[in-house]
């Protein structure tokens, strides 16, 4: 194994001597990279974002952005990175640069080199293209509040700039100089790179490779695998091992509860687990696939996560972030277990042993226990077809943007001739482990949906789980949430009879 | 027009620039204190051992078990104080305390050879506690009697015969949080022993003058032997006034005992559990209005949550009971203010100073009242708006009204009020699960630091052979964009293009005795120094150019860059041409200036004067949508005009206008700090001590429409250039967004519904007002007279005196 490297700006630095543990962050500022900005340490604030290579979907290379405090340095082995030093200087800007600088997009200045990265990784994002202006609206409806996409991607909106920008690029980015104003004119300013731009050309180079990686210092270790087998190996071997998938969670325990570990083992790059493969009865994602990624990937094909996705934390978390992560974490306030509770998914466990597939619904045990053993990791998430026909995901939180839900639902219903033939509700927040809605799903089932039967069935959905009072909601507010959502969700979806009555 | 307001011909100052270190920002090239450690060799880091209990007395505290931790080189205690063993002005701020006095409060610092090393060590210090009672809420404080600091009244009229003479009296009482300032940038401070044990010290502060002060009384050193420097801060709002200087002065005593660089940065968790926050009100009202809904009487009691110390609690409650009366006349005034001492984080200055809760009060109260009223909130809030003549409750004449009025009308025309309050109105009708409300409100706020002697400002120009300038003043850069307008004061004093002037970091060897850069007076104060400091150069070199123009030195003017005659055709003299004639003619080419505010007065004692150079005014007009099933809403348009006067810089100005609007709605709707009020061992702990959890407003907070006008014709006599501040008047914009979602919770209920809204207006509480509103249940306002009279202050109520009118008494006694 050759000793890790990571390429910043072009130059290639060592890793040697970095102890495990170490961030990207912590260590970019070690080596004089000191636009890299730390303001929260835990992938809230995006002051540390910073560019990294990454393999791409409609280029082989695409820039992405990522929070530099969450990722221990170890797992950037081989990679390439760019940070706001690497994209221009101030002799010579960068046009991300000059926009932010001329529309008076800093203030303070200490969140702008971090705003500058995300909004790179947008303006070099190879499918941004300009947008057709709209047909003016016959009933002047607004776009959507909910900060998902125009209904048809095609036309600028409060969240779209005319050139293709999408905010959503920046929902990981905190500014509290600005008000945000100059920084979407800055964005809804740019044009497409020019046609000798480096970083530009890049994106039509394969990606990095990625090596094997092992890195041991103060008694912890940081190891990349490079195959499934030789990773469930490792496993079977030490099982307490630490495994490391999008480490949006990990690096908010590293930097806030100096949590350290004796063997990190990354998996996020294994081929095995990023996989996606849309069969006729089943679609299976592969568990270290980024959730952008997935994103990308299911485009239209899983509505129920279209519309979980732009609610799911950050782009700059979705960029790193993974099912397998969210799921083997077991939070019991993720979003992701509420939607694929509603979609009926199944999680594929694989161990040195071989391979078996549990329902979700069946996987947590308890507060932060599932039903993985030591030795598994999760391989892939596989979500049944036919999807349910209405489905909905209902998160409610203080922030539209980049929050922890105080109580999240997913909505999966098959209704025929306007009744309720099957339920799926997931929810996340009012129990010890993601929950499904058996109460409120029985008292659907075989029933009308009308008025009269979600009324009654809110009622039910209002005693499901044990909220809780705390700094997010109190247990009223989330127990009335939970019925709320369900007449929401029947408001927005009534029976084909019941619409235009 | 004055000397100070009048502007040359194409004059720098007004023209639209980008922030002066826009470029460096953009690239990462920026420094800030934390990043000079990387900088400076040998460098230690300082790391504190919080305690975690709310209030306890410290039994015990054991220091060896950290030593033995690799790494770790010493452990700072009370005893390594040479000099005095306080944070703060008023001796009530221990540095090292003896008592714990809330969650999270240092009580010894540890420095290592890493991070790693300093917060190993520190987990390995034993501190035995013996705990005591606590005090965690206002109304705690309150049933206590639990306050700290003098209790002013402020008073004019009479308040009895008011309302008795009143239509309609109303009561009520409300409670509305604080605010975390979370710059981006936390507190942090670097210190190091330069040549002759002067100590320098590079700190993340908007006070260097009294960080220098307190690390010179903790180090038992003349403040000549310490200096502070500031490159910039990440954000400051207030949060870095009087917060940084204990922090300064641990490293510096680190550095002193250790003969090496210490850095302190505090992380995020650390910085918002040990730091101060905007303070947090209990109010009790009762009001007066005629029939046609004027204001007649106000008789409040205002309690501020100053937590444990009193910190800068005093003149902030001074400024909340000046501003009550926002921009309405009341003719009739009684409001009492008091300080609840609680175990909680003291609490500090937060752009408004005190301002924001004031007025959020009488807003409040309109709010409240107007369905009560049965007028629309709009009418009832012009109807009140101050007109020419009339004074201020604390009797300073209110000049300029005309300006509110005119701000008002054209906010009202800009954004379209009546015919979007028609469509309003028509698609609440129209829609049962989904209401808007649009709102409209207006800003008075007084300009200059209520205490007199901080109205003082001072500069040092130099204008080097090759012609460049270098300035140096007071105040200091958080991204407000003061150096920036500064710059540009100077190129237009000295009549040379915005390049040739840069601009050296503050320092407390340059520039003495400064006021913090607060109370938005930064280009006010230090504007006027350097134009006084350019005024002095170009007067000298005036004569220098006359001689070699053959003109009068009066008839001589500089502009672009070159110094000419007037009226006469003569070829002009380049600015760098002069500049070395003046130096071979031994003509001095530097200027220290000078600035203090004219005509102030005030007495803390009875609470009059006038304390306020001028007023800053501004109107906003919000519209909000709210979603009847989850009380989440969104911002769908903002309108405001805003006065600064004639800009010094539109796009720093507009900057500032958008950034204090949306932080405003931050404070009012999104922000939340709850504190643990349980009785378990993690009683007065902060649930929100992080970005996960303590939200603030973020691009889904942006307004979908957003447009800002500058009041025209606004020339402010009283200030530099003719400008206004506007660092923090626009934060109290935001009312019109809480305004809005009142309205917006009313249209759940029946026509005329009164609503009451917590602060913050979380979607969860805007869910609860709706269902109170569906409920038919209304407000919690008592009508009818006497009302329910707000507790009076008892006859050995201490006086207000803030602590530097204080210093003066002594030295005069002395």
């Amino acid at each position: 194994m050759q000793s890790p490297t990571v390429t910043v700006n072009g130059r290639v630095l060592p890793l040697d001597g970095v102890a495990p543990h170490t961030t990207a962050l912590d260590w970019l500022r070690s080596c004089g990279l000191l636009g890299c900005k730390e303001g929260c340490a835990e992938g809230e604030c995006g002051a540390c974002s910073v560019l990294v290579a990454r393999p791409g979907l409609t280029s082989p290379t695409q820039w992405t952005a990522l929070n530099a405090c969450l990722v221990p340095i170890a797992a950037l082995d081989g990679q390439e990175l760019v940070t706001a030093e690497g994209l221009g200087t101030s002799r010579a800007l960068h046009p991300v640069q000059r926009e932010m600088a001329v529309r008076g997009g800093s203030q303070c200045g200490y969140c702008t080199p971090g705003f500058v990265c995300s909004m790179a990784a947008e303006y070099y994002r190879p499918d941004r293209a300009a947008l057709r202006e709209p047909a003016p609206s016959p009933d002047g409806s607004a776009p959507s509040p909910d900060g998902s996409a125009p209904s048809d991607g095609a036309h600028p909106d409060h969240l779209h700039g005319p050139n293709g920008f999408d905010l959503h690029a920046l929902s990981g980015n905190l500014c509290r100089c600005t008000g945000y104003r100059p920084i979407r004119d800055a964005a809804y300013a740019l044009g497409q790179p020019a046609a000798d731009d480096v970083l530009a050309a890049r994106r039509d180079q394969p990606p990095p490779a990625v090596p094997g990686t092992r890195l041991a210092g103060g008694g912890a270790e940081f190891v990349r695998p490079t195959s499934l087998a030789e990773t469930l190996d490792l496993l079977a071997e030490q099982p307490e091992a630490l495994l490391l998938a999008g480490s949006t969670d990990w690096g908010v325990d590293v930097n806030l509860r100096a949590a350290r570990a004796a063997l990190v083992v990354a998996i996020d790059r294994l081929p095995e687990l990023r996989t996606f493969d849309a069969g006729s009865d089943v679609i299976e994602i592969g568990a270290a696939l980024t959730l952008t990624e997935v994103e990308e990937l299911v485009q239209g094909r899983v509505p129920l996560l279209s519309e979980l996705f732009p609610q799911f934390a950050s782009r700059l978390i979705r960029n790193g972030a993974t099912f397998g992560g969210n799921l083997g974490t077991g939070s019991p306030i993720g979003d992701a277990p509420p939607a694929l509770l509603a979609l009926d998914a199944s999680v594929v466990l694989a161990s040195a042993a071989g391979e078996r597939e549990v329902l979700l619904a069946e996987y947590f045990t308890g507060y932060r226990t599932s039903v993985r053993r030591t030795g598994e990791l999760i391989r892939a998430v596989r979500i049944p077809l036919p999807q349910p026909g209405l489905v909905g995901f209902h998160k409610i939180a203080k922030r539209r943007f980049d929050d922890i839900s105080s109580v999240a639902v997913g909505f999966g219903l098959d209704v025929e001739d306007g009744v309720v033939r099957r339920a799926l509700i997931g929810l996340g927040g009012v129990a010890a482990t993601p929950v499904r809605a058996r109460a409120t799903e029985e008292a659907l089932t075989g029933r009308p949906w009308d008025d009269e039967t979600v009324l009654e069935a809110a009622r039910v959905m209002a005693t499901e789980g044990t909220p809780l009072d705390d700094h997010r909601a109190s247990a009223a507010y989330r127990a009335a949430m939970l019925g709320q959502a369900l007449i929401k969700f029947h408001a927005r979806n009534r029976a084909p009879q019941e619409v235009g009555a | 027009m004055s000397a100070l307001s009048e502007r040359p011909i194409n004059p720098v100052v007004g023209t639209a620039v980008p922030h002066e270190s826009a470029a460096l920002h953009v690239t990462g090239e920026a420094l800030y204190t934390d990043d000079l450690a990387y900088r400076t060799k040998d460098v230690l880091h300082a790391h504190p051992v919080q305690a975690l209990r709310a209030h306890a007395r410290i039994t015990g505290l054991r220091t060896e078990p950290a030593l033995q931790v690799p790494g770790v080189v010493r452990v700072l205690t009370a005893a390594d104080v040479p000099g005095v063993n306080d944070a703060g002005v008023k001796h009530d701020e221990p540095l090292f305390p003896d008592e714990v006095m809330f969650y999270g409060h240092a009580v010894c610092w540890v420095l290592g050879e890493t991070l790693e090393a300093a917060r190993l060590g520190a987990a390995a210090v034993e501190v035995d506690l013996e705990p005591l009672p606590s005090l965690i809420t206002v109304r705690e404080a309150i049933d206590a009697g639990s306050f700290q600091g003098g209790q002013p009244t402020l008073e004019r009229g009479d308040v009895e015969a008011g309302l008795d003479g009143s239509a309609h009296v109303f009561s009520g009482e409300f409670e509305f949080a604080g605010q975390e300032h979370f710059y981006l940038e936390t507190h942090c401070a670097l210190a190091l022993v330069d040549e002759n044990g002067q100590v320098f010290v590079q700190s993340s502060t908007q006070h260097p003058s009294e960080t220098q002060e307190i690390v010179a009384h903790v180090l038992g050193l003349t403040n000549s032997e310490v200096t502070v420097q500031c490159l910039r801060m990440g954000g400051g709002f207030g949060g870095k006034e009087m917060q940084p200087h204990g922090l300064a002065a641990i490293a510096a005593l680190g550095a002193t005992l250790t003969g090496r660089p210490v850095r302190l940065r505090l992380n995020r968790s650390q910085d918002i559990s040990m730091t101060g926050k905007r303070h947090g009100f209990h109010a009790r009202w009762r009001v007066g209005f005629d029939d046609d809904g004027r204001l007649q009487a106000l008789d409040a009691t205002l309690t501020s949550d100053g937590g444990w110390s009193l910190d800068l609690s005093e003149p902030v409650l001074a400024r909340a009971l000046c501003h009550i009366d926002n921009a309405y006349w009341i003719p009739n005034v009684r409001v009492n203010g008091r300080i609840a001492k609680t175990n909680k984080t003291s609490q500090t200055a937060f752009r408004g100073f005190g301002g924001p809760q004031g007025m959020l009060v009488i807003e409040d109260v309109l709010g409240r009242c107007a369905p009560l009223l049965g007028q629309d909130a709009a009418t009832l809030r012009s109807r009140n708006l101050y007109t020419a003549g009339q004074t201020t409750p604390y009797g300073q004449p209110v000049r300029h009204p005309e300006r509110l009025a005119v701000a008002w009308r054209q906010v009202l025309d800009s954004s379209d009020f009546a015919a979007r309050t028609q469509e309003v109105a028509a698609f609440n009708d129209a829609h049962a699960d989904t209401k808007r409300g649009l709102a409209i409100t207006p800003v008075k706020f007084g300009i200059s630091f209520n205490l007199t002697a901080f109205n003082q400002g001072g500069a040092l120009v130099h204008v080097y052979k090759d012609g460049s300038v270098l300035i140096n003043h007071g105040g200091t850069e958080m991204g407000q964009g003061l150096h920036t307008k500064m710059l540009q004061v100077a190129a237009t004093t000295l009549g040379v293009p915005l390049e040739r002037v840069r601009l050296a970091p503050t320092r407390t060897d340059k520039v003495p005795n400064t006021s913090a850069t607060a109370a938005s007076s930064g280009a006010d104060l230090n504007g006027a120094a350097i134009k006084n400091a350019c005024e002095q150069i170009r007067e000298r070199l005036a004569q220098v150019a006359a001689e070699r123009l053959g003109v009068a030195p009066a008839d001589v003017r500089f502009a672009d860059g070159q110094a000419r005659g007037i009226a006469f055709a003569s070829e002009p003299v380049p600015w760098d041409e002069l500049v070395k004639l003046a130096y071979f003619q031994r003509v001095q080419l530097w200027a220290a200036g000078f600035y203090r505010t004219e005509g102030l007065h005030w007495d803390s004692s009875t609470m009059r004067g006038e304390p306020f150079k001028y007023f800053a005014y501004g109107v906003a007009a919000a519209e909000v949508e709210v979603d009847g099933y989850t009380g989440a809403y969104h911002v769908r348009r903002v309108d405001i005009v805003h006065d600064v006067g004639d800009t010094l810089s539109p796009l720093v100005d507009i900057g500032q206008i958008e950034g204090g609007f949306v932080q405003g709605v931050g404070w009012l709707t999104l922000e939340d700090l709850r504190w643990d009020e349980g009785q378990g061992v993690t009683r007065g702990r902060l649930a929100t001590a992080a970005a996960s959890t303590y939200k603030l407003p973020s691009f889904s907070e942006m307004p979908e429409v957003f447009n800002v006008t500058l009041l025209t014709n606004a020339t402010e006599e009283g200030a530099v250039y003719g400008s206004k501040a506007v660092g923090e008047p626009p934060l109290m914009l935001a009312f019109s967004v809480r305004e809005a979602l009142r309205q917006a919770a009313a249209a759940f209920g029946p026509a005329g519904t009164g609503v009451d809204l917590a602060s913050p207006a979380t979607p969860e509480a805007v869910f609860w007002a709706i269902q109170r509103a569906r409920g038919t249940e209304g407000g919690h306002v008592a009508e009818g007279s006497p009302g329910v009279r707000p507790a009076q202050p008892g006859a050995d109520a201490p006086a207000m005196r803030p602590y530097s009118e204080r210093v003066q008494h002594v030295l005069t006694q002395t």
